[in-house]
Protein backbone atom coordinates (compact mmCIF):
# COMPACT_ATOMS: atom_id res chain seq x y z
CA UNK A 1 0.00 0.00 0.00
CA UNK A 2 1.15 3.36 -0.75
CA UNK A 3 1.18 6.35 1.42
CA UNK A 4 -0.63 9.15 0.31
CA UNK A 5 1.75 11.76 2.05
CA UNK A 6 0.29 14.56 0.37
CA UNK A 7 -3.47 13.66 2.49
CA UNK A 8 -1.59 13.47 5.65
CA UNK A 9 -0.11 16.62 5.44
CA UNK A 10 -3.45 18.07 3.81
CA UNK A 11 -5.35 16.42 7.21
CA UNK A 12 -2.47 17.52 9.59
CA UNK A 13 -2.69 21.33 8.53
CA UNK A 14 -5.73 22.07 7.48
CA UNK A 15 -8.82 19.42 7.27
CA UNK A 16 -8.18 17.74 10.78
CA UNK A 17 -5.94 20.30 12.15
CA UNK A 18 -6.18 19.41 15.84
CA UNK A 19 -6.30 22.81 17.75
CA UNK A 20 -9.13 24.57 15.43
CA UNK A 21 -10.57 21.66 13.94
CA UNK A 22 -10.50 18.60 16.11
CA UNK A 23 -10.13 20.95 19.67
CA UNK A 24 -8.25 18.43 21.27
CA UNK A 25 -4.81 19.97 23.70
CA UNK A 26 -6.89 22.87 24.62
CA UNK A 27 -4.85 23.59 28.01
CA UNK A 28 -1.36 24.12 26.37
CA UNK A 29 -3.63 26.82 24.03
CA UNK A 30 -4.76 28.58 26.22
CA UNK A 31 -2.32 28.74 28.77
CA UNK A 32 0.55 29.42 26.21
CA UNK A 33 -0.28 31.51 23.84
CA UNK A 34 0.27 34.70 25.69
CA UNK A 35 3.70 34.86 23.73
CA UNK A 36 4.32 33.61 19.92
CA UNK A 37 7.39 32.31 21.12
CA UNK A 38 6.18 30.22 23.83
CA UNK A 39 3.73 28.78 21.07
CA UNK A 40 6.75 27.80 18.85
CA UNK A 41 8.45 26.15 21.67
CA UNK A 42 5.06 23.63 22.69
CA UNK A 43 4.43 23.21 19.43
CA UNK A 44 7.73 21.85 18.77
CA UNK A 45 8.07 19.96 21.65
CA UNK A 46 4.72 18.38 21.32
CA UNK A 47 6.01 17.69 17.80
CA UNK A 48 8.86 15.80 18.84
CA UNK A 49 6.62 13.33 21.30
CA UNK A 50 4.43 13.22 18.73
CA UNK A 51 6.83 11.66 16.56
CA UNK A 52 8.58 9.75 18.18
CA UNK A 53 5.45 8.26 20.46
CA UNK A 54 3.71 7.70 16.68
CA UNK A 55 7.03 5.33 15.61
CA UNK A 56 7.66 3.45 18.82
CA UNK A 57 3.73 2.59 19.08
CA UNK A 58 3.58 2.36 15.08
CA UNK A 59 6.64 -0.34 15.83
CA UNK A 60 4.80 -1.89 18.69
CA UNK A 61 1.26 -2.13 17.72
CA UNK A 62 1.30 -5.91 17.39
CA UNK A 63 3.14 -6.64 20.17
CA UNK A 64 0.62 -4.49 22.55
CA UNK A 65 -2.27 -6.63 24.10
CA UNK A 66 -5.45 -4.97 23.27
CA UNK A 67 -6.86 -4.83 26.52
CA UNK A 68 -3.54 -2.81 28.14
CA UNK A 69 -2.61 -0.57 25.20
CA UNK A 70 -4.13 2.93 26.82
CA UNK A 71 -1.62 2.53 29.73
CA UNK A 72 1.47 1.17 27.34
CA UNK A 73 0.75 3.93 25.09
CA UNK A 74 0.51 6.06 27.77
CA UNK A 75 4.22 5.18 29.46
CA UNK A 76 5.26 5.30 25.67
CA UNK A 77 4.22 9.26 25.77
CA UNK A 78 5.40 9.81 29.40
CA UNK A 79 9.07 8.14 28.70
CA UNK A 80 9.40 10.81 25.46
CA UNK A 81 8.03 13.89 27.64
CA UNK A 82 10.73 12.99 30.45
CA UNK A 83 13.37 13.03 27.66
CA UNK A 84 12.31 16.48 26.27
CA UNK A 85 12.02 17.33 29.89
CA UNK A 86 15.55 16.81 30.71
CA UNK A 87 17.18 17.69 27.79
CA UNK A 88 14.83 21.14 27.31
CA UNK A 89 15.97 21.90 31.15
CA UNK A 90 19.33 21.72 30.32
CA UNK A 91 19.73 23.67 26.74
CA UNK A 92 16.83 26.04 26.75
CA UNK A 93 16.44 26.61 30.79
CA UNK A 94 14.65 30.30 29.62
CA UNK A 95 12.09 28.26 27.37
CA UNK A 96 11.80 25.58 30.31
CA UNK A 97 10.54 28.05 32.73
CA UNK A 98 7.98 29.78 30.28
CA UNK A 99 6.68 26.27 29.76
CA UNK A 100 6.51 25.45 33.69
CA UNK A 101 3.88 23.12 34.14
CA UNK A 102 2.70 22.54 30.76
CA UNK A 103 5.59 20.81 30.03
CA UNK A 104 4.96 17.54 31.69
CA UNK A 105 1.02 18.17 30.98
CA UNK A 106 2.20 16.90 27.53
CA UNK A 107 1.44 13.63 28.79
CA UNK A 108 -2.04 13.85 29.38
CA UNK A 109 -2.28 16.05 26.11
CA UNK A 110 -4.79 14.93 23.87
CA UNK A 111 -3.89 15.01 20.66
CA UNK A 112 -0.51 12.56 21.45
CA UNK A 113 -3.01 9.77 22.99
CA UNK A 114 -5.89 10.13 19.66
CA UNK A 115 -2.82 9.84 17.67
CA UNK A 116 -1.31 7.11 18.68
CA UNK A 117 -5.13 5.48 19.18
CA UNK A 118 -6.82 6.20 16.08
CA UNK A 119 -3.75 6.29 13.53
CA UNK A 120 -0.60 4.75 14.26
CA UNK A 121 -1.89 1.28 16.23
CA UNK A 122 -3.48 1.40 12.27
CA UNK A 123 -0.35 2.52 10.11
CA UNK A 124 2.92 1.60 9.41
CA UNK A 125 5.85 3.40 10.82
CA UNK A 126 6.81 5.75 7.74
CA UNK A 127 3.17 7.11 8.03
CA UNK A 128 2.78 6.82 11.16
CA UNK A 129 6.04 9.88 11.65
CA UNK A 130 4.51 11.56 8.54
CA UNK A 131 1.22 12.09 10.92
CA UNK A 132 2.89 13.14 14.02
CA UNK A 133 4.99 15.72 11.86
CA UNK A 134 1.96 17.12 10.29
CA UNK A 135 -0.03 17.25 13.43
CA UNK A 136 2.63 18.54 15.23
CA UNK A 137 2.98 21.48 12.57
CA UNK A 138 -0.91 22.11 12.68
CA UNK A 139 -0.83 22.44 16.22
CA UNK A 140 2.48 24.37 16.14
CA UNK A 141 0.92 26.90 13.29
CA UNK A 142 -1.96 27.53 15.15
CA UNK A 143 -0.28 27.99 18.71
CA UNK A 144 1.80 30.19 17.11
CA UNK A 145 -0.49 32.72 14.55
CA UNK A 146 -2.65 32.59 18.37
CA UNK A 147 0.05 33.63 20.37
CA UNK A 148 1.06 36.26 17.98
CA UNK A 149 -2.47 37.69 17.82
CA UNK A 150 -2.43 38.01 21.78
CA UNK A 151 1.00 38.78 22.30
CA UNK A 152 0.15 42.15 19.95
CA UNK A 153 -2.78 42.95 20.97
CA UNK A 154 -2.04 42.28 24.71
CA UNK A 155 1.59 43.32 24.79
CA UNK A 156 2.41 45.48 21.39
CA UNK A 157 5.24 42.66 20.52
CA UNK A 158 5.33 40.09 18.41
CA UNK A 159 7.86 37.84 19.04
CA UNK A 160 9.26 40.21 21.75
CA UNK A 161 10.08 42.79 19.48
CA UNK A 162 8.24 46.03 20.22
CA UNK A 163 5.96 46.83 17.89
CA UNK A 164 3.76 50.03 19.71
CA UNK A 165 2.83 51.38 23.04
CA UNK A 166 -0.97 50.28 22.64
CA UNK A 167 -2.19 46.83 24.69
CA UNK A 168 -5.80 45.78 25.61
CA UNK A 169 -4.45 43.79 28.86
CA UNK A 170 -8.22 41.93 28.15
CA UNK A 171 -5.94 39.77 25.39
CA UNK A 172 -2.92 38.91 28.25
CA UNK A 173 -5.45 37.48 30.53
CA UNK A 174 -7.29 34.49 30.97
CA UNK A 175 -10.51 35.76 29.35
CA UNK A 176 -8.88 36.70 26.39
CA UNK A 177 -7.60 33.72 25.86
CA UNK A 178 -11.00 31.87 25.72
CA UNK A 179 -11.84 34.52 23.15
CA UNK A 180 -9.24 34.67 21.18
CA UNK A 181 -9.62 30.61 20.98
CA UNK A 182 -13.16 30.73 20.19
CA UNK A 183 -12.65 33.47 17.31
CA UNK A 184 -10.19 31.65 15.71
CA UNK A 185 -12.42 28.42 15.61
CA UNK A 186 -14.99 30.81 14.55
CA UNK A 187 -12.76 32.36 12.05
CA UNK A 188 -11.24 28.75 10.67
CA UNK A 189 -14.63 27.48 10.02
CA UNK A 190 -16.18 30.03 8.22
CA UNK A 191 -12.83 30.32 5.53
CA UNK A 192 -13.32 26.33 5.25
CA UNK A 193 -17.06 26.43 4.58
CA UNK A 194 -16.28 29.23 2.10
CA UNK A 195 -13.77 27.37 0.51
CA UNK A 196 -15.60 24.10 0.26
CA UNK A 197 -18.59 26.62 -1.20
CA UNK A 198 -16.84 27.97 -4.22
CA UNK A 199 -15.30 24.33 -5.13
CA UNK A 200 -18.74 23.02 -5.36
CA UNK A 201 -19.48 25.77 -7.31
CA UNK A 202 -16.53 25.65 -9.43
CA UNK A 203 -17.58 21.77 -9.87
CA UNK A 204 -20.72 22.34 -11.14
CA UNK A 205 -20.65 23.51 -14.67
CA UNK A 206 -18.15 20.64 -14.92
CA UNK A 207 -20.99 18.59 -13.99
CA UNK A 208 -23.47 19.72 -16.35
CA UNK A 209 -21.29 19.24 -19.19
CA UNK A 210 -20.59 15.66 -18.15
CA UNK A 211 -24.18 15.14 -17.67
CA UNK B 1 -5.89 29.05 60.38
CA UNK B 2 -5.01 31.79 58.25
CA UNK B 3 -3.13 29.62 55.92
CA UNK B 4 -5.88 26.99 55.74
CA UNK B 5 -8.54 30.47 54.96
CA UNK B 6 -5.90 31.13 52.19
CA UNK B 7 -5.61 27.59 50.51
CA UNK B 8 -9.33 28.25 50.35
CA UNK B 9 -9.77 31.25 49.25
CA UNK B 10 -6.63 30.93 46.56
CA UNK B 11 -7.31 27.46 44.61
CA UNK B 12 -10.97 27.94 44.92
CA UNK B 13 -11.53 31.78 43.30
CA UNK B 14 -8.18 33.52 42.41
CA UNK B 15 -6.11 30.50 41.29
CA UNK B 16 -9.41 28.43 39.82
CA UNK B 17 -7.96 25.58 38.32
CA UNK B 18 -9.94 25.86 35.34
CA UNK B 19 -10.50 29.48 34.15
CA UNK B 20 -7.10 30.58 35.16
CA UNK B 21 -4.39 28.27 35.25
CA UNK B 22 -6.31 26.32 32.20
CA UNK B 23 -5.81 23.12 33.49
CA UNK B 24 -9.31 20.25 32.87
CA UNK B 25 -10.79 21.90 30.21
CA UNK B 26 -10.94 18.99 28.31
CA UNK B 27 -13.85 18.04 30.75
CA UNK B 28 -14.37 21.48 31.27
CA UNK B 29 -15.65 22.01 27.59
CA UNK B 30 -17.06 18.36 27.19
CA UNK B 31 -18.74 16.87 30.10
CA UNK B 32 -20.76 20.60 31.08
CA UNK B 33 -23.73 20.23 29.09
CA UNK B 34 -25.73 19.36 31.46
CA UNK B 35 -25.82 20.37 35.77
CA UNK B 36 -26.40 16.55 36.57
CA UNK B 37 -23.38 15.35 34.93
CA UNK B 38 -21.26 18.36 35.39
CA UNK B 39 -21.42 17.82 39.07
CA UNK B 40 -20.59 14.01 38.95
CA UNK B 41 -17.58 15.15 36.96
CA UNK B 42 -16.87 17.49 39.35
CA UNK B 43 -17.44 15.48 42.24
CA UNK B 44 -15.02 12.28 40.56
CA UNK B 45 -12.20 14.93 39.92
CA UNK B 46 -12.08 16.30 43.32
CA UNK B 47 -12.63 13.11 44.83
CA UNK B 48 -9.32 11.53 42.65
CA UNK B 49 -6.84 15.06 42.87
CA UNK B 50 -7.23 14.62 46.42
CA UNK B 51 -6.26 11.16 46.94
CA UNK B 52 -3.49 11.67 44.35
CA UNK B 53 -2.12 13.90 46.01
CA UNK B 54 -1.84 11.76 49.23
CA UNK B 55 -0.28 9.59 47.35
CA UNK B 56 2.15 11.27 45.16
CA UNK B 57 3.43 13.60 47.34
CA UNK B 58 4.57 11.43 50.12
CA UNK B 59 6.26 9.10 46.46
CA UNK B 60 8.36 12.40 45.78
CA UNK B 61 8.89 13.48 48.94
CA UNK B 62 10.38 10.57 50.41
CA UNK B 63 11.37 7.93 47.85
CA UNK B 64 12.04 9.94 44.47
CA UNK B 65 14.12 12.62 46.02
CA UNK B 66 16.05 10.76 48.73
CA UNK B 67 17.16 7.54 45.45
CA UNK B 68 17.93 10.70 43.67
CA UNK B 69 15.82 9.86 40.82
CA UNK B 70 13.38 12.83 41.11
CA UNK B 71 13.37 13.18 37.06
CA UNK B 72 11.31 9.70 36.84
CA UNK B 73 8.04 11.36 38.66
CA UNK B 74 6.20 11.93 35.67
CA UNK B 75 6.15 8.16 34.64
CA UNK B 76 5.33 7.22 38.59
CA UNK B 77 2.97 10.04 38.54
CA UNK B 78 1.04 8.96 35.86
CA UNK B 79 1.03 5.24 36.90
CA UNK B 80 -0.46 6.71 40.23
CA UNK B 81 -3.56 8.29 38.99
CA UNK B 82 -4.24 5.28 36.44
CA UNK B 83 -3.95 2.72 39.73
CA UNK B 84 -5.99 5.47 42.30
CA UNK B 85 -8.83 5.43 39.58
CA UNK B 86 -8.82 1.70 38.87
CA UNK B 87 -8.74 1.62 42.63
CA UNK B 88 -11.70 4.21 43.25
CA UNK B 89 -13.56 2.77 40.69
CA UNK B 90 -13.34 -1.03 42.15
CA UNK B 91 -14.24 0.01 45.62
CA UNK B 92 -17.01 1.94 44.70
CA UNK B 93 -18.34 -1.06 42.63
CA UNK B 94 -18.19 -2.80 45.54
CA UNK B 95 -19.43 -0.50 48.68
CA UNK B 96 -21.26 1.56 47.32
CA UNK B 97 -22.96 0.99 43.75
CA UNK B 98 -25.17 4.37 44.57
CA UNK B 99 -22.12 6.50 44.19
CA UNK B 100 -20.73 4.38 41.82
CA UNK B 101 -23.54 5.38 39.35
CA UNK B 102 -23.60 8.43 39.94
CA UNK B 103 -19.90 8.64 38.83
CA UNK B 104 -18.07 5.66 37.78
CA UNK B 105 -18.47 6.72 34.36
CA UNK B 106 -16.53 9.86 34.73
CA UNK B 107 -13.78 8.01 36.21
CA UNK B 108 -12.22 6.43 33.19
CA UNK B 109 -12.10 9.77 31.37
CA UNK B 110 -9.90 11.63 34.69
CA UNK B 111 -6.67 9.34 34.40
CA UNK B 112 -6.24 11.74 31.41
CA UNK B 113 -7.40 15.05 32.66
CA UNK B 114 -4.37 17.11 33.18
CA UNK B 115 -6.30 18.99 36.34
CA UNK B 116 -4.95 15.89 37.55
CA UNK B 117 -1.11 15.27 36.53
CA UNK B 118 -1.50 18.79 37.21
CA UNK B 119 -1.95 18.91 41.10
CA UNK B 120 0.41 16.30 41.48
CA UNK B 121 3.41 18.48 39.93
CA UNK B 122 2.02 21.59 41.31
CA UNK B 123 2.05 20.30 44.83
CA UNK B 124 5.73 18.92 44.67
CA UNK B 125 7.31 22.50 43.53
CA UNK B 126 7.50 24.13 46.94
CA UNK B 127 8.00 27.74 45.40
CA UNK B 128 5.43 27.62 43.01
CA UNK B 129 2.95 26.80 45.90
CA UNK B 130 4.53 29.35 48.27
CA UNK B 131 3.82 32.09 45.55
CA UNK B 132 0.14 30.77 45.16
CA UNK B 133 -1.62 30.12 49.08
CA UNK B 134 1.29 33.07 50.59
CA UNK B 135 2.95 30.73 52.79
CA UNK B 136 7.10 30.00 52.90
CA UNK B 137 8.76 27.24 50.56
CA UNK B 138 10.14 25.29 53.31
CA UNK B 139 6.88 25.22 55.57
CA UNK B 140 5.45 23.12 52.76
CA UNK B 141 4.22 19.86 54.06
CA UNK B 142 2.00 17.18 53.26
CA UNK B 143 -1.32 18.54 55.08
CA UNK B 144 -0.93 21.61 52.48
CA UNK B 145 -0.94 19.39 49.40
CA UNK B 146 -3.78 17.39 50.17
CA UNK B 147 -5.83 20.28 51.21
CA UNK B 148 -4.66 22.13 48.30
CA UNK B 149 -5.66 19.12 46.01
CA UNK B 150 -8.67 19.05 47.71
CA UNK B 151 -9.62 22.62 47.37
CA UNK B 152 -8.42 22.77 43.32
CA UNK B 153 -11.17 20.20 42.55
CA UNK B 154 -13.25 21.93 44.43
CA UNK B 155 -12.62 25.16 42.09
CA UNK B 156 -13.25 22.71 39.68
CA UNK B 157 -16.24 21.64 40.29
CA UNK B 158 -17.57 25.01 41.17
CA UNK B 159 -16.40 26.27 37.62
CA UNK B 160 -17.77 23.09 35.52
CA UNK B 161 -21.19 23.89 37.57
CA UNK B 162 -21.19 27.29 36.55
CA UNK B 163 -20.41 26.62 32.79
CA UNK B 164 -23.08 23.77 32.55
CA UNK B 165 -25.93 26.12 34.42
CA UNK B 166 -24.76 28.82 31.33
CA UNK B 167 -25.02 26.10 28.22
CA UNK B 168 -28.21 24.50 29.33
CA UNK B 169 -29.76 28.54 28.81
CA UNK B 170 -27.20 28.42 25.14
CA UNK B 171 -29.08 25.42 24.24
CA UNK B 172 -32.06 26.87 23.70
CA UNK B 173 -30.70 30.04 21.74
CA UNK B 174 -30.25 30.25 18.12
CA UNK B 175 -26.41 30.49 17.21
CA UNK B 176 -24.50 31.01 14.47
CA UNK B 177 -23.31 27.84 12.78
CA UNK B 178 -19.94 28.74 12.67
CA UNK B 179 -20.21 29.81 16.22
CA UNK B 180 -21.69 26.68 17.41
CA UNK B 181 -20.25 23.84 19.84
CA UNK B 182 -16.72 24.88 20.73
CA UNK B 183 -16.84 28.55 20.05
CA UNK B 184 -19.62 29.70 21.68
CA UNK B 185 -18.97 27.66 25.11
CA UNK B 186 -15.48 29.28 24.72
CA UNK B 187 -17.18 32.85 24.79
CA UNK B 188 -18.92 31.42 27.84
CA UNK B 189 -16.19 30.67 29.79
CA UNK B 190 -14.61 34.14 28.89
CA UNK B 191 -17.46 35.53 30.30
CA UNK B 192 -16.38 33.32 33.61
CA UNK B 193 -12.83 33.98 33.51
CA UNK B 194 -14.09 37.89 33.48
CA UNK B 195 -16.08 37.47 36.63
CA UNK B 196 -12.90 35.25 37.97
CA UNK B 197 -10.41 37.74 37.31
CA UNK B 198 -12.56 40.24 39.87
CA UNK B 199 -10.89 38.04 42.83
CA UNK B 200 -7.74 38.45 41.94
CA UNK B 201 -8.08 41.95 43.14
CA UNK B 202 -9.14 40.82 46.43
CA UNK B 203 -5.48 39.62 47.77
Amino acid sequence: MKTDFKKIAKDGLITSNPTLKLVLGTCPTLALTTMASNGIGMGLAVTFVLICSNVMISLLKRTIPKEVRIPAFVLIIATFVTIVRLVMDKFLPDLYDSLGLYLPLIVVNCIILARAESFASKNGVIASAADGLFMGLGFTVALTLMGAVREILGNGTVFGFKLWDFSIGFFAGSAGAFFTYAVFIAVFSLISYNAEKSKKLKNLPELKEAE
Amino acid sequence: MAEFLMIIVSAVFINNFVVVQFLGICPFLGVSKDFKSALGMGIAVTFVMTITCLITYPIYTYVLVPLGIDFMEIIVFIFVIASVVQMIESVLKRFSPTLYNAMGIYLPLITTNCAVLGVAELVIDPAQMASLIGIQAAQMNMGFAVLYGLFAGVGFTLAIVLMSGLREKIARATVNRHLKGFPIAMLTASFIAMAFYVFTLIV
